[in-house]
């Protein structure tokens, strides 16, 4: 069953990819994909209640065949079914399988549907393999594998070269997380002499304190290999640093950013951090660092969020900062929260894209902010949608009852940060605390801008504008009741009195590491503040636009640097322009002229062959036809050749 | 009166003497319309009986004229290849001087004269008969170069490589004349014996063969004695270019390895660094300076060059194995030479013939056959295989590098990656560039059969390469125990 789930996605990947234009067209396409995509949800569903409620050994691995054997370096295809694959596995088909039905209303106007939906599924089965792998370069495997089909899909338009521009960019900086990830996956090998996660987990306690050596200096191998692995981690999911591929990647149509840059592909760094935490646990050093990168990325995200324009930047940026909350949770050992939280936040940002995807859908293809207002009376059921959306993310709730998704899992996670009681703990509370007021201002900006006031769209898109279809507003309405109840229904089992049974062995917490614990206990204030923050951003929002645009434009100018500063993303791309990409122009213009044009080309084929062309010419110049030039060489040739004697002979 | 000489051995050679006689007598008395064909045909056969004659004698070691003429494998193996050559010459020639003005019935005996004085050099065993077989060829065919009488490049040829002719057998007289004064005779094995009891080689001798060697480069077209090559090549009528790229070559060829190998061969390690240079020069200055040509005719003057400066490269070894290089070498080079010319001999539009390489362009669209066949020509001759061209080299440097001359090997070696450079150029342009003009169709059957029966063996030489080696062996093997 588990291998239907994850062969069936790419079957119809498959079958939509490459016969569709045989067997009926886009009908065909649609119908396969969505079926198949559809029965795999269902499947993993069963799954997730077997092996998450089925107690002690429910968790199996399938052995599929052999793959690599060459001396000790062996492995095979497996899927390694445990309650964290399992939770990966509803989350990953569940979102695809609204977004596949989804995309069937939003891209009916696109002509390559076929192809669309085929990536789509192809993106799905990889997503999957990656969730299910029970060795490193199995979910390295499927770790590309999503890069590939994200990097397709960001590029689907590609007759727009911003796209082109955007697909190898997200390409590009996710090598640099890779880069570290491959060099993770070697160094496993090193010290613990497999990729197995099996056995590598269980080398882990008497590899603790090992050294590597390396260019003359040693590092505690747990910790380097932690490191390295989450330089990956922090690549996929867009963390401060390797972030800037993300807000372009919204160049991509927006089913692609609510399926893969929300819900599910860019959280596979939490999973991969949450999957390791064998490791993470035995080392302080590489979990202050998540933590501290986790918590930075949360506020800078924000920050940036607050400022932009574009509707489906300001929900890429917010997805920026809340995987930041999963990392600082993961980082602070409080992995349930970071899990309890991709979870939900799959729901409500899956709503959230798929929900301003059909506002533009009813705008005809306009993202500006500043170019919408006043259509909430057009499309009242995508506004109740994405207020849905906005108090789930924004953490509304009452505490010690019951709240919106996020409430539950963003709550936890701030509590668990204070719960650490250390220096870096800290540091992620109060960060997350800020970053809740910025997450609820922008939600509520992007609201008010988006669907009060006066309209500000011309009077052609204002007459066009409609409700979408069923076929996107039902996946639309199914994950409202996600984003609604899965805080309260999956609370107890993934962070609450349940935990244990629930994880069992899939999650390793070291004794020493309480926060998780001690967020059970936390005093009431630090349980109100995530509320009170949230409702101040709310009330700051209104106080800000809820009358138009004025008092904020008025607000942007008195802040002056301070509010360019976050419009132009604290001005990492320029950074990054400066530093890495135009000197890697500069250096491949140096070896390109310099190096091939002129020492290899000039010194190799070009020189030779223009050297011998002009020895060429220079021989048939010695031809004058002169009888007495040619008798005159003769004998300069005997003479030559007697000298040669008369001097070296003997 | 003494005792008759003993003439047996030399009974070809008789029997060409006075056949050629003969047919000077059947071309005065027929009727001038029809002597040409009568006497060209005769002419063939009188070669083939030659030829019959020569295959017949054996290759059993035997002396003549007192000891002045000497038949032995090798000798067998060179004069084959010769009245091949010259056979296949004057079956090419059949059309092309019928329409060029030169249907004269001197023609065939001239080259059946040429041949005569080659088969003499073949056989030579005396610096005297050496000579004298030398002049005999030369003289022939500074007549055939200029045979066109009208045509000032043709006269013009004629007149270069005749006073530049008298000049390198000046030089070979003079040679021999110091051989001779050190040697005290003329006589091959008299001389081999006589330096092979010296201890060290006077000056004097080195000098001797180095004017000798001069001699015979100008016959085989060896840098520097090359400069005729070129403008005697284009100026020649086109069939006499390709007599001259062939048979002479053979015979000089052979020559200078019975000179060489025979008297001097106990002094290899004096001399070789004379023929090292000679073929060292050939080859780089064959490769290069053909590279702007356009003529292909002085092109293929350049290519001879070269080819020439491998095949020395087994003499520069000086073994056995070299010598069998050479003649596999020679070999080869006469089958794809011939082809090559019988495709440049069907060069011709509208009844007048072309000879730029520029007027091949597109052939392979407009004469597809014929363009396989110069493909395949082409490929050979630079060296890929497994086309025949290849084994030439192969043989040669192989007998280099067991020599261990690696210089010389690696210099060959790259001079072939630069002579790639044209043979492909004329590949490019039969296969790539828009089609000019389109050639006549290829005038006599024995043109089409050359060419076909050329570009067969030039294939085919991979599977059966014993049939040749075998043979080039045992000749080789006779000429130095003799």
């Amino acid at each position: 069953m588990e291998a239907a789930i994850v062969f069936l996605p790419l079957a119809a990947a498959i079958l939509a990819g490459f016969f569709s234009r045989f067997l009926g067209g886009d009908r065909f396409a649609n119908l396969v994909t969505c079926s198949f995509v559809v029965l795999a949800a269902v499947l993993s569903w069963i799954t997730f209640f077997r092996v998450g409620f089925g107690g002690e050994g429910a968790e199996h691995t399938i052995r599929l065949f052999r793959w690599v054997a060459s001396g000790d370096f062996v492995f095979d295809w497996a899927l390694r079914i445990d309650t964290l694959t399992a939770v990966m596995l509803i989350v990953v088909t569940t979102v695809s399988a609204l977004v596949h039905v989804y995309s069937i209303g939003y891209m009916s106007h696109d002509p390559a549907k076929p192809r669309f939906m085929a990536y789509l599924s192809l993106f799905t089965f990889m997503m999957l393999m990656l969730v299910t792998a029970d060795n490193l370069v199995q979910m390295f495997f499927g770790w590309e594998g999503v890069g590939l089909a994200s990097y397709l899909l960001i590029g689907f338009w590609y007759h727009k070269p911003s796209a082109n521009a955007a697909a190898m960019k997200a390409f590009l900086v996710n090598r640099v997380g890779d880069f570290g990830y491959g060099l993770g996956i070697f160094g496993c090998f090193v010290v613990f002499g497999s990729v197995e996660l099996d056995q590598i987990f269980a080398a882990v306690p008497d590899a603790a304190g090992t050294t590597i050596s390396f260019l003359g200096g040693e590092f505690d191998a747990i910790t380097a290999i932690c490191l390295l692995l989450f330089m990956g981690a922090m690549g996929k999911s867009a963390q401060l640093g390797l972030h800037t591929w993300l807000p372009d990647a919204m160049e991509g149509p927006t089913p692609v950013s609510a399926l893969i840059h929300a819900a599910t592909m860019v959280t596979a760094g939490v999973f991969l951090v949450c999957r390791m935490s064998p490791i993470f646990e035995y080392s302080d050093t590489a979990l202050t660092v998540v933590t501290f990168v986790g918590a930075s990325t949360a506020f800078f995200a924000a920050t940036v969020g607050l400022t932009q324009n574009d509707i489906k930047r300001v929900i890429a940026y917010s997805t920026c900062s809340q995987l930041g909350y999963m990392f600082f949770a993961a980082g602070v050992s409080a992995y349930p929260a970071a899990m309890f939280h991709l979870t939900t936040h799959a729901f409500f940002k899956a709503l959230l894209f798929l929900g301003a995807g059909s506002v533009i859908h009813a705008m005809s293809d306009e993202q500006d902010m500043r170019k919408m207002g006043g259509i909430a009376k057009h499309i009242k059921f995508t506004y109740a949608m994405m207020w849905i959306g906005s108090l789930s993310l924004a953490g509304i709730g009452i505490p010690g009852v019951a709240g919106f998704a996020g409430f539950h899992s963003k709550d936890v996670i701030l509590e668990s940060a204070w719960g650490a009681h250390s220096g870096i703990g800290n540091y992620a509370f109060w960060l997350g605390l800020v970053a809740a007021f910025m997450t609820a201002f922008y939600s509520w900006r992007l609201l008010l801008m988006t669907f009060h006031g006066p309209a500000r769209a011309d009077e052609k898109t204002m007459a066009h504008i409609h409700e979408s279809p069923p076929v996107m507003t039902v996946p639309l309405a199914i994950l409202a009741v996600g984003a609604v109840i899965a805080g309260v229904a999956l609370a107890p089992w993934f962070t609450g009195h349940h935990m244990a049974d629930f994880w069992r062995d899939s999650i390793l917490i070291l004794e020493e590491h309480k926060a998780l614990e001690n967020a059970h206990h936390a005093p009431m204030w630090v349980k109100i503040a995530p509320l009170v923050f949230g409702l101040a951003g709310i009330a700051v929002a209104y106080w800000v636009y809820g009358r138009g645009l004025e008092r904020g434009r008025a607000a942007g100018q008195f802040l002056g640097p301070f509010y360019q500063f976050s419009l132009n993303k604290w001005y990492f791309d320029e950074l990054y322009d400066f530093l890495f990409v135009r000197p890697a122009f500069r250096i491949g213009k140096l070896f390109w002229k310099k190096g091939d044009g002129r020492v290899i080309d000039g010194f190799g084929p070009d020189g030779v062959a223009s050297t011998a062309g002009r020895a060429a010419k220079a021989i048939s110049l010695l031809q004058t036809g002169y009888v007495y030039h040619y008798a005159f060489a003769m004998l300069i040739g005997v003479v030559l050749l007697v000298s040669f004697y008369l001097l070296f002979g003997h | 009166m003494s005792e008759l000489p003993i003439m047996g051995p030399a009974l070809p050679e008789i029997f060409l003497a006075i056949a050629v006689m003969g047919l000077m007598m059947v071309g005065v008395f027929v009727k001038p319309d029809r002597a040409l064909p009568l006497v060209s045909a005769l002419a063939i056969a009188v070669l083939l009986v030659a030829g019959a004659l020569i295959a017949a004698g054996g290759g059993g070691y035997q002396l003549a004229f007192g000891d002045l003429f000497v038949v032995d494998r090798f000798a067998v193996f060179m004069k084959l290849l010769v009245i091949a050559g010259s056979v296949l010459a004057i079956i090419m020639s059949e059309g092309f001087i019928r329409r060029e003005g030169m249907d004269r019935f001197e023609y065939p005996v001239l080259i059946c004269l040429a041949t005569l004085g080659m088969l003499m050099m073949v056989s030579a065993n005396d610096l005297i008969a050496l000579y004298i077989g030398l002049e005999l060829q030369s003289l022939s065919l500074y007549v055939t170069a200029s045979l066109q009488r009208d045509r000032l490049r043709s006269t013009e040829a004629g007149l270069k490589y005749f006073v530049l002719g008298a000049l390198s057998s000046g030089m070979l007289l003079y040679g021999a004349s110091l051989i001779y004064g050190f040697g005290g005779t003329t006589e091959f094995g008299a001389l081999a014996a006589h330096f092979g009891e010296l201890e060290s080689v006077p000056v004097g001798v080195i000098t001797g063969i180095v004017f000798l060697v001069a001699g015979l480069a100008f016959k085989v077209s060896a840098v520097p004695f090359h400069m005729w090559t070129p403008d005697v090549y284009e100026g020649a009528p086109t069939p006499v270019t390709a007599f001259f790229a062939v048979a002479p070559k053979i015979a000089a060829m052979a020559l200078l390895l019975r000179v060489m190998m025979g008297p001097f061969g106990g002094m290899v390690g004096e001399w070789f660094q004379i023929i090292w240079f000679v073929s060292a020069a050939s080859m780089v200055l064959g490769a290069f300076a053909a590279i702007p040509q356009t003529n292909i005719k002085r092109l293929m003057a350049y290519s001879s060059i070269g080819h020439v400066g491998y095949a020395l490269i087994g003499l520069a070894a000086g073994t056995e194995e070299g010598v069998t290089g050479i003649l596999i070498y020679m070999a080869i080079y006469l089958v794809m030479n011939v082809g090559t010319f019988a495709c440049i001999l069907s060069m011709k539009v509208k009844g007048r013939m072309v000879e730029q390489i520029s007027d091949l362009a597109g052939l392979a669209k407009t004469k597809p056959a014929m363009a396989a066949a110069l493909l395949i020509f082409m490929f050979s001759m630079a060296g890929i295989p497994p086309m025949a061209g290849f084994f030439g080299k192969l043989y040669v440097f192989r007998a280099a590098i067991n020599a261990e001359l690696y210089t010389l090997a690696v210099i060959g070696a790259l001079a072939s990656v630069v002579s790639a450079f044209y043979y492909l150029r004329i590949v490019k342009v039969m296969y790539f560039d828009e089609p000019a003009e389109a050639f006549d169709p290829v005038e006599t059957r024995g043109l089409k059969a050359i060419i076909g029966v050329a570009g067969v063996i030039v294939l085919a030489f991979i599977f059966y390469p014993s049939l040749l080696a075998d043979n080039a062996a045992v000749a080789a093997v006779s000429l130095l125990q003799g």
